[in-house]
This record gives structure tokens, sequence and C-alpha cells, in this order.
């Protein structure tokens, strides 16, 4: 298919772009494959605005006389609005967009056709691999190998072709346990607790079904993670009547009976729709620009985000206090162990591991315990706040994932290497982006679309040092210990960087965060001249003292 | 009283054994735990209620909830003991005289010039001298010298020119309380002016020559304009019933050229049971988010902030961008009225955003103004009606404003928590009293210290590390986004969870910095001491050896820059550099010790319950954060652990 076909007007003049806290632009707007382009060349503030048709959530169009308007509003949760004269330039220029940001072939989405305009320094296809993430694994313990059982996705599809498991496990007894977990999602090993060498292990739920049908390899790969005399902690993220209805299904969760060195938890993680319906509730709520706002907090009440925040948070920390505190292990699992599953152990490590508050350690976890592990990214970032279509895949899990890193971001400001852009860098990216990272809904299917070899990888971007300066937090001190969070309401915050980022000025903000990374930087200055000079003084004192010995 | 039990809100298990001790001024809680022995000191004059509750087994439960927001519980093993606790603090709790408060009897180790310099830190004379008055348009009246006029009114009052003393007296008589219309802001580079009074007597139809003349006189004191706003802070509802009893407000058609306002403020009862509710959210063991976010939303609190700041608004864009003069009043012209004004003049005017400023600010609208201190904040026993979190409210403005120009203010939060606890600790004389009459009578200054010279002493631990004179933001009128806007509007848990350190980030952003800034000063002022040495040195090898030969000059400084370099690449040698600061030259670092201890023991005399609570801590505990290998993140660790426990668990 030709993208002409589609674009029946190229390009429209005296365009009038409107948005929030600037003034009106007039300008032309060209439209192509994969952008829509805003440019006007007014002698004091010629500017560009390229948007990717596939942020594009939904489109409204409106006419007065022929003057027609398009209001855009995207995944990243911005809205402008296109004044276009003319009516049928106005609706070829609305079907384009709306033909173009609906496309159904992934093939065409624009990281096939993407050409880096910058110099490829490392190739972020290969800056995580799972052997080495092995290496730094078996430097510790020898307890677990590298199982390659998966290799042609044929056991689990949405696995990855290697997985960590127990080392007492041979192959044979995983494909068994596979049978057993819905989706073929058998327990591998998510996280490993250095300082007194606990685990975190994720799967799906049980195959048990009304019958309590039970799988004698299942119970020894988990039993073989406990340590002699050891309980372990199953940290199921349904509540248990959820969890009790899933057997009707053929699912089903583990009976004390059958583990008997194992204590079930149940936290109540929403999913799906509930939380598509709460995002889209947010929005609108700090969207709102009727003058009677003050109903405002229990609109934010209503929306349950910040409830969902609090749950999620609530279930990571417990993790993280079963592995740290009480020195157990703990499997995470809910139904498919591809959503609340995988929001609960990469929060874990975040409070943890030192290791992921860094950069290139919070990559490789979104990398293992998001890509690697299966999360359907494209099924679940395919629309955002915006979308009129009732689908039944979307959900804003990663979304609030990184809602809950900015939460602990924010009560340890000195703890994490990245900042809050970096966090909104990656928001932006897994619902729409140039790059292939986030394309696909697991491994199998993106080897099979050839990712690595057609597409760039976000992190080949992200890991210059040009734009990595753009997202280091200037506070980060090092910070080895555990973090623990407040999960009280008064503890938590609307993430505003994301929720309000276009509604409201950010001038002040912006100008508090340049002057923090000037005090800084001022300081490491001084510091720098203050040691060369020490170090000349010290040099010239023993120049002295030599001078005067001969 | 032995073996009581302090309970941790958070979680029932984490208790702490200790003794209970009752001083004529505070309740002090010595924990038993050896090594650390906590001390947990409450000021009387804080305790806002105590509740007893019903026996159990463990012993009897004694609630004692603070003006400062902090809550005790306390579990005392007699029923007795406990008895006779409960009455004494009642007792305690709720002086009859002005004697029994605290401030007569603290003694900050300061002779009596100290003293006097303390009361002279802040001077209102000099203050509407920096505005520009007085000038062609505006005279200083001595016509309340002896509060004759108005007894809630300072003696030195400011006017215009043109109003006579027939006319002020006249206008005085046609206001509740006789509070006449008198200057709070005067803006030089336009000459419009704020100025306050209480509601004239108007009932129905009566009319007041001289009240009208006195509005005129506003006006022409500002040749820029031809009218002038009156803007009345209450719901139209209210000022209208208040017609019935004879009060009310100005008719458009009697006054010439006045255009009427009115904000919706409500008044000190709903401001009261609004706090009262809030706090009732903040006390909720482990609420859901739905509890938390409804509970503020009913209790209003955060809409009644926004009404405040915007009269504020709509006065500083008045005096600012249409040059107009505003006359503000509410009922009396005591509360809403001081919020208002002050809430102006502090986006209007870069200096009350300083420190010295904000002093200022407050000593003329609330202090001198007759804010009624006693009875807003209970200092003594007296009606709860009368009760009201007046203040509370400008000072959450403030923060609100803070929060939004977060470059705009030379103080932190910090400096606006120690001044909400003082206006409720009766520790320094500022707060005391109704007004400056009373004040008087009771020789305040002569008898007891003032805060802000205590503020003042302390500045370091209150700068906003953030501010720079000149940066942008600082400069001119603040102009914050109206409506809709009350996302912007947020819950302070800074100030009403202000207890619940397990609430608040970890890891304070604004100790950092300041830690920062500190070093770079320390730096600085170093790198001008290294680089006199240096200079010093090479004089003297020059002057040595002259013929030196250049080829060895050359390689040395070949072997400095690439010295230079190495030094820049390796960060860790900077964190050894580091650990030698705080004590760094010997003739210096006594200085600071002996600074530090003093600074100590004022804390110690002055501030123990502020102290006891580790405001001063945290910063200490922050800056040793800073090392990478210092511990100094345990407690941060330990105090997650416990309080946290409980709540992941709570299924």
């Amino acid at each position: 298919m030709e993208f002409a076909e589609l674009i029946k007007t190229p390009r429209a003049d005296n365009v009038v772009l409107h948005r929030p806290f600037y003034l009106a632009v007039e300008g032309t707007l060209c439209l192509t494959g994969h952008h829509l382009i805003f440019s006007s060349r007014r002698q004091d503030n010629a500017e560009e605005l390229w948007l990717l048709h596939s942020n594009i959530d939904s489109i409204e169009k409106r006419f007065v006389g022929s003057l027609g308007t398009i209001i855009i509003k995207c995944k990243d949760l911005r809205i402008i609005q296109l004044d276009i004269p003319g009516m049928e330039e106005c609706l070829n220029i609305a079907s384009s967009i709306e033909a173009l940001s609906t496309l159904d072939s992934v093939t065409l989405m624009y990281p096939f056709f993407y050409r880096p305009m910058f110099e490829i320094v490392e190739d972020g296809w290969r800056s995580f691999l799972p052997d080495q993430e092995f290496e730094l694994l078996s430097s510790v313990t020898d307890e677990w190998r590298l199982s390659c059982i998966n290799k042609e996705f044929s056991v689990c599809p949405s696995y990855p072709p290697v997985v960590v498991v127990p080392k007492s496990i041979d192959d044979e007894a995983l494909r068994k346990v596979a049978m057993f977990r819905y989706g073929s999602r058998f327990p591998v090993l998510s996280y490993y607790h250095k300082k007194n060498g606990m685990v975190m292990m994720r799967s799906s739920q049980p195959l048990t079904g009304t019958n309590g049908r039970r799988c004698k390899e299942d119970e020894k790969l988990i039993n073989a993670t406990l340590r002699p005399g050891k309980r372990g902690y199953i940290i199921d993220t349904r509540s248990l009547n959820v969890a009790q209805q899933a057997r009707a299904k053929g699912g089903g969760f583990e009976q004390e009976a059958h583990y008997p060195q194992w204590r079930r938890i149940h936290k109540c993680i929403e999913r799906f729709n509930i939380l598509q319906e709460s995002l889209i509730k947010l929005v609108e709520a700090c969207n709102d620009q009727s003058h009677n706002m003050d109903r405002w907090l229990s609109k934010l009440e209503a929306s349950n985000w910040l409830t969902h925040i609090k749950e999620i948070l609530t279930a990571a920390c417990l993790a993280a206090q079963c592995i740290d505190r009480e020195g157990a292990s703990v499997l995470v699992h809910g139904t498919e162990g591809t959503d609340s599953t995988l929001q609960v152990t990469s929060l874990a490590q975040i409070i943890l591991d030192p290791r992921c508050r860094t950069i290139r350690g919070f990559e490789s976890l979104v990398v293992r315990e998001w890509l690697q592990a299966g999360h359907p990214f494209q099924q679940r970032c395919a629309q955002s706040a915006y979308s009129n279509s009732k689908q039944k895949w979307e959900a804003p899990v990663f979304l609030l994932f990184l809602d809950c890193v900015w939460q602990i971001l924010r009560q340890f400001p000195c703890s994490f290497e990245f900042n809050e852009q970096f966090l909104i860098m990656l928001f932006e990216h897994a619902y729409a982006s140039q790059f292939g990272t986030f394309l696909g809904n697991n491994e199998n299917e993106r080897s099979k679309l050839k990712l690595p070899q057609k597409t760039m990888s976000l992190w080949s971007w992200v890991n210059r040092s040009e734009e990595l300066s753009k997202f280091q937090n200037p506070l980060f001190e090092a910070n080895s210990l555990v973090i623990w969070p407040s999960v009280a309401p008064q503890s938590l915050q609307l993430w505003e960087g994301v929720f309000l980022r276009w509604n409201r000025p950010s001038k002040f903000l912006d100008e508090a965060h340049e002057e923090m990374i000037n005090i800084i930087k001022y300081n490491k200055e001084l510091q720098a001249k203050v040691n060369a000079l020490r170090r000349q003084l010290a040099e010239m004192e023993t120049d002295d003292r030599m001078q005067e010995n001969l | 009283v032995e073996n009581v039990r302090l309970l941790d809100r958070l979680s029932s298990r984490k208790a702490a054994l200790g003794t209970l001790y009752l001083t004529a001024t505070h309740v002090i809680f010595v924990e038993n735990v050896s090594e650390t022995r906590k001390e947990t000191w409450v000021l009387h004059s804080q305790i806002s209620s105590i509740e007893k509750q019903a026996t159990t087994a463990t012993g009897c439960p004694l609630l004692i909830r603070c003006k400062n927001f902090q809550v005790i519980q306390l579990v005392i093993p007699q029923e007795r003991d406990c008895h006779d606790v409960y009455i004494s603090l009642i007792r305690l709790a709720r002086p009859v005289k002005y004697e029994e408060l605290y401030c007569f009897s603290f003694n900050p180790k300061l002779d009596k010039e100290e003293r006097e310099q303390g009361w002279k830190l802040v001077d209102l004379n000099e203050e509407y001298n920096r505005m520009g008055i007085p000038n062609n348009y505006w005279q200083i009246s001595d016509i309340n010298r002896d509060y004759g006029v108005c007894d809630s009114y300072p003696t030195e009052l400011y006017v215009p020119k043109s109003a006579t003393a027939h006319i002020i007296v006249g206008s005085s008589k046609f206001r509740s309380r006789r509070r006449f219309p008198a200057l709070s802001y005067y803006c030089k580079d336009n000459n419009a002016s704020i100025c306050r009074s209480s509601q004239p007597l108007s009932g129905f139809s009566a009319r007041c020559l001289e009240d009208e003349q006195m509005l005129q006189a506003i006006r022409k004191a500002n040749p820029g304009s031809d009218f002038i706003y009156v803007v009345d802070t209450r719901p139209k509802l209210n000022a209208m019933a208040n017609r019935a009893a004879g009060k009310g407000y100005e008719n458009e058609d009697n006054y010439s050229n006045i255009k009427f306002q009115f904000i919706g403020i409500e008044n000190i009862h709903v401001m009261r049971s609004s706090l009262q509710k809030m706090l009732e959210v903040c006390e909720l063991k482990s609420p859901s988010m739905s509890d938390f976010l409804w509970g503020l939303e009913n209790s209003g609190w955060l809409k009644h902030i926004k009404a405040i700041m915007d009269a504020g608004i709509f006065i500083a864009k008045a005096v600012a961008e249409e040059g107009v003069s505003v006359l503000v009043h509410c009922s009396d012209g005591w509360d809403r009225t001081a919020q208002v004004c002050s809430v102006a003049s502090l986006l209007l005017d870069p200096y009350y955003r300083t420190m010295k400023g904000f002093m200022v600010l407050v000593e003329k609208d609330w202090v001198s103004f007759g804010h009624k201190f006693n009875h807003r904040y209970g200092n003594l026993d007296g009606d709860p009606k009368e009760i009201s979190p007046v203040m509370d409210q400008f000072i959450e403005c403030v923060w609100q404003l803070m929060e939004q120009f977060p470059c705009a203010f030379e103080f932190n939060e910090r400096f606006l928590i120690h001044i909400q606890h003082h206006i409720y600790s009766c520790q320094f004389g500022n707060f005391l009293c109704n007004s400056q009459k009373e004040r008087r009578e009771l020789k305040i200054q002569e008898r007891t210290y003032s805060l802000w010279a205590h503020l003042w002493k302390n500045r370091a631990n209150y700068l906003n590390p953030l501010y720079r004179s000149d940066h942008g933001q600082t400069q001119g009128t603040l102009r914050p986004q109206m409506a809709p806007c009350n996302f912007l509007y947020k819950f302070w848990s800074g100030m009403y969870n202000r207890f619940e350190k397990g609430l608040h980030p970890r890891q304070s952003v604004t100790d950092y910095l300041m830690a920062v800034k500190e070093e770079t000063q320390q730096l600085e002022e170093e790198l001008e001491v290294l680089g006199e040495r240096l200079a010093n040195l090479q004089k003297s090898q020059l002057n040595d050896d002259k013929v030196k030969s250049k080829q060895q000059d050359r390689s040395k400084q070949l072997g400095l820059s690439t010295s230079d370099n190495s030094l820049a690449n390796t960060p860790q040698e900077y964190s050894n550099d580091l650990k030698s600061f705080p004590s760094r030259s010997p003739s210096q670092g006594d200085e600071e010790d002996s600074a530090l201890i003093l600074t100590q023991d004022n804390l110690k005399s002055s501030d123990p319950d502020l102290s006891a609570n580790s405001d001063q801590e945290s910063g200490v505990e922050d800056l040793s954060c800073r090392s990478p290998s210092g511990g100094g993140c345990l407690p941060s660790e330990d105090s997650g652990k416990d309080s946290d426990e409980a709540v992941y668990l709570a299924v």
C-alpha cells in the first residue's frame, strides 16, 4: 500500500494552530506517511511541530461556515487544535489522519521507515542480553541455570528463548510444569537478593480447575527455591474471590495442602478495562476547563487512579518486605502473569536493588521484566485516554508502573540516577515511537518481525551522552540501601508531569529545576578547581623543598 | 508518672515505654531506652484538647491533640494517675492570665540590650518609608495616639493627605469598632494603594458624608485612576444579613466613583469546622485513597484556601495592572481583611518574599492592625467560638505560592512551619494579646523576647536554596494561574501531618541543596586562600630562581594540566575531601564549633519541642546522607521499616 493513496490533500496553507498557554500561530500544514508537520515561518518565531500519526489517539472535526477545525488528541495526552480554511481540505486532512493513525499492519509503522540521523555508538538491541544478566547472577550463586527450552518459542509463546530456572529442575520437568500453568508461563527467576540469597519468581496461575488438579513437578520446582526448613510466600495479585472464580475456567491457585511450605497472600490489583476507564476518567478530570472546578478532588477520587497506584505499590512493598525483612522467597502471579505480576516484580526490584535505580539498571529492568517477560505492549498501548473505540486489550499497565516509580522517586529524590523526564520519555515511546523497542507483544513476535534487523532500538538513541544528560538527576548520590516508600494517601500524589503536563504553565518549575542544576554544577566546578589548586600547591611545595635540599 | 506508654499512631505494636513529667510549662515524655532516652516535649500552650478514653486492660489511655497538629496517645497504667494528669493538664493548658504564659518565664539568656535590639528588628515606620511614604498624597496621622479613636488600631496610621481629622473621626463613627480606612500597602510605581477598614454601619439606608469623603480622599491620592475598588471579602448573603443589624456594605449610589465587589470568603466559624474536618481525615488510621480524597474534598479546606488566594490575586491585579486603588474590608476587618491584604502584598512586592520582608508583612497586616491573636489561637482560656485558623490559612497560602513559584521566596517551608508553631507556643511576645494597646499595657517588649530576632539569628536554617535575588521569578508581581486551577492547590502534609515523618519524602531536596550551597561557600573561601598562597609561592619562586631554564617550566606546566584532568575525572577523591569540610581549617573551625554549640544551646532552651521533633535533626541527618559511604541513611530505612510493615500487611 502506498501512503500517498491515503493523502488526498498533502498540504494546506493559512492553518492556525492553537495550544494551551501559547498564542495561536498561523502556518502551513503538511501530511506525510507518518507525520503531521506544522510549520510557521513568522520572522520572529519560526517553529515546527512534528507529530507522529501513531501518537494520535482520536480526532474530532467541526465546521463554522467554510472554516474547518480539527481537534487532535494525542496518546501523550496533549490536545491541539488546527483551524483549516476550506471545507474540502479540512475533510481530506481529517480522513487522512484518521486512516494513517489507525494502520492495521505493524510493518507499516514508522520504526520500519525511520533512519537515524545520529551516529550509533552501541546497538541497543544487544545492550541487555540474558547471558550477560546470567553471568552477574552466576558470580554470586550456582543454584540457577539458563535453560534454552524455549529456543523456538515452542514451549511458551510469550517467554523469551532463554529463561533462568533452578539448577535441580531439568527441561523435561519444565515441560510438564508448563502444561500446568496458564499460557505455559512456568515459574522463572525474576530477582535474586544478594544480601540474603532469597529470590523472587514469577509465573501465571496454576491450572488447578474445580477438581483441584496438582502437578508434582510444579511443586518440586517452586520448592527447589526454598532453603531447607524455610517457608516462602506466594503473592497472588488477585483477590481471593477472583482467584476462586478462576477455577471455574480451568485456572486457580496453589492449594495449601499441596504447597505446605508456602503461605499465600492475596492482593487485589485491577486489570484491563477497569484501568483503562480509570485513566480516561482521570484525564477527563485533569482536562476539565469549566470554571466551576470545586469538585476536582472528588473527580480525582472517582477516577480511582491513585487507588490503583496505592494497591500496586503496596503489593510490591509487601513482596520486597517478605524477601528483605522476613528472609523468605516469593512467587508472584496473577492470571496470565503478564500485567499486575510484572508491576509487582519490577517495583519490588526498584525498592530492593540499588542497581535498578540507575539509568542503565532501569533500562535493563524494563527489558527483562517487561519486554522479555512478555508484557503485550502492542495490545495494551494501542490506545490511550482519548480513544472512543471500546477494545478489550488496552490498559495503562506500564504507565501505572512508571507512575509508581515516580512516586518512589518523589519520596527518595536523591536515590535515583534518572529524573522524571526519563520516565515521561519511556511513557511516550511505549505509546508512539520512531524506535522498534516497544513494538510487538513478546519476543516471539519481535523476532518474527525481525525488529533488531529492521528497526532502531530506543536504547541506541537514549544511551548516548547527548541524550543521557537530559535524563540525569543532578541530586543523585548512590544509595546502596533498600528504600521503603510510604503508601499512605498523604504520601501519594498525582503525577503532574504527565497528567497536567499540557494544562499548566511549567515555566516556574522548569526554572527551579534549572537553578538546581546550576547550583550543583557550580559546586562541582569549584571542587575541581580547589583540587587542582591543592595539587598544584603540593607540587610546588615539594619542588621548593627539593630545591632547598639541593 | 512512670511506665507510661507512648503509642505510635500508625502501628499499635510500636509503643515506647517511658516516664511522663509535668512541669510548669511542658509535658515531657522520656523513653526508657537507655542509649537514646528520646524525649518528646510539648508546651502546655500547644495543647488544644485532652481526651480521656475508656480504661482498658493495659491502662488508661489519654489522647492529647496539639495546635501544631501533633497528636499524642499515652497509656497510663493507673487510672488514678491518669485522672490526675488529665486534671492538671486541663488547668495548665488553659491559663487565665497572660502572666502564666511561657513567654514570661522563657529566658534565652540574652541581656537587656540584645532583647531591645531584637524588638527593633522590625520597624514599621521604616517599612512605610520604604514604600515611599509620607509623600505628596499620604501622611502619618497621630489621631489615634492614645487609642482614642480606635482601640484595636495602632497609634500610628497612614491616611490620605486630604483626609482631615474631622473626616477621619466622622468615618470611624460610621465603621464597625471604629476601624476607619487606613493604608496597608502603597505602590510607588503607579500610586495605587491598598487600604483596609471594617464594614460601614450602613444598615438599609444610612449614609455618612465623612465616610464618603474618606473614600473620595483615597481615590484622589491616586491621580492616575478615576475610581477605586471596594472589596467586601464576605459572601454577599452574609453581608446582606449584616444590614439588618445596622451594618452592611457600601451602596454604589452613595459613594461616587467606586466599584463594589464581593469575594465570598467564609467566616471564622466555617473555617474552624473545615479545619476540624480536615484534621479528622489526617487522623484516620490507614485510610484508603478514597476515604482521604473524599474527606479532604468534604472538609472544603482547599476551596477556602483558593477563595483567599483568588481575593489576593484580584487585588494584586487591580493595583499592578489596572493601577486602581482598593479598599478591603470584611465585618470587623481583622481576619479576612488581614489575610487578603497580606496575600495581595506578597504577590505585589518581592520584598515581602524575603525573610525580613515577611516578618515586616506579618507585623504590619496582622500584629499592628489588631488581629485578635489571643482569641483566635486560644492562648488564654476563652470562648471556643472565637478560635479559628485565620493565620494558619494565610501561612498555607504562602506555601501554596511557594509550590507554584519555587524560586521566588527567600525562605523555605520550615520557616513557615516554625512561625505557625510560635503563633500558638506563646514562647515569644509577638503574638500575645488582641491589639497593640493591650500589648503596650502589658509591657510585652520589656518582659518578653521577639520571635523575629530568634528566627533571624537562625536564618541559615530557613533559607530557600533556589532563591536568588536577581532571578527573573523573584522580580515584580507574581501572577498565579486563575481558575480553572483547583489542581494547583494541594494538601500540605508537611504541616498537617507534620509529626508523622513516615509520610514525608525521606530525602529533602531543600536540605540537600542547602548542604551543597554551604559546601560551595566553603570551597569559594578555600579557593581564595589557595589562590593567595599560590601567588605568594610563585612570587617567591620567581624571586628565587629567575634563571630557571624555560624547558623545565614547560614540562612543569604540562604536568600540571594532566594532573588537573585526572582530578576532574575521579570523583572518589572528592568524597574524601568532603569529609574534611565540616571542620576545615583549624582557626575557623573553632569559631564554627562554638557557634554551633551556641545555637544548639539556644535550641534546647528556646525550642525544645521543635528540636525534639528533629526539624533540626533532619537537616543533620540529610547532610550525612550526602557522603555515599556514611550510614546516614540508615535511620530512613529503619523508620521506614516498622511503620510501613503494618501498612503493607493490612490486607
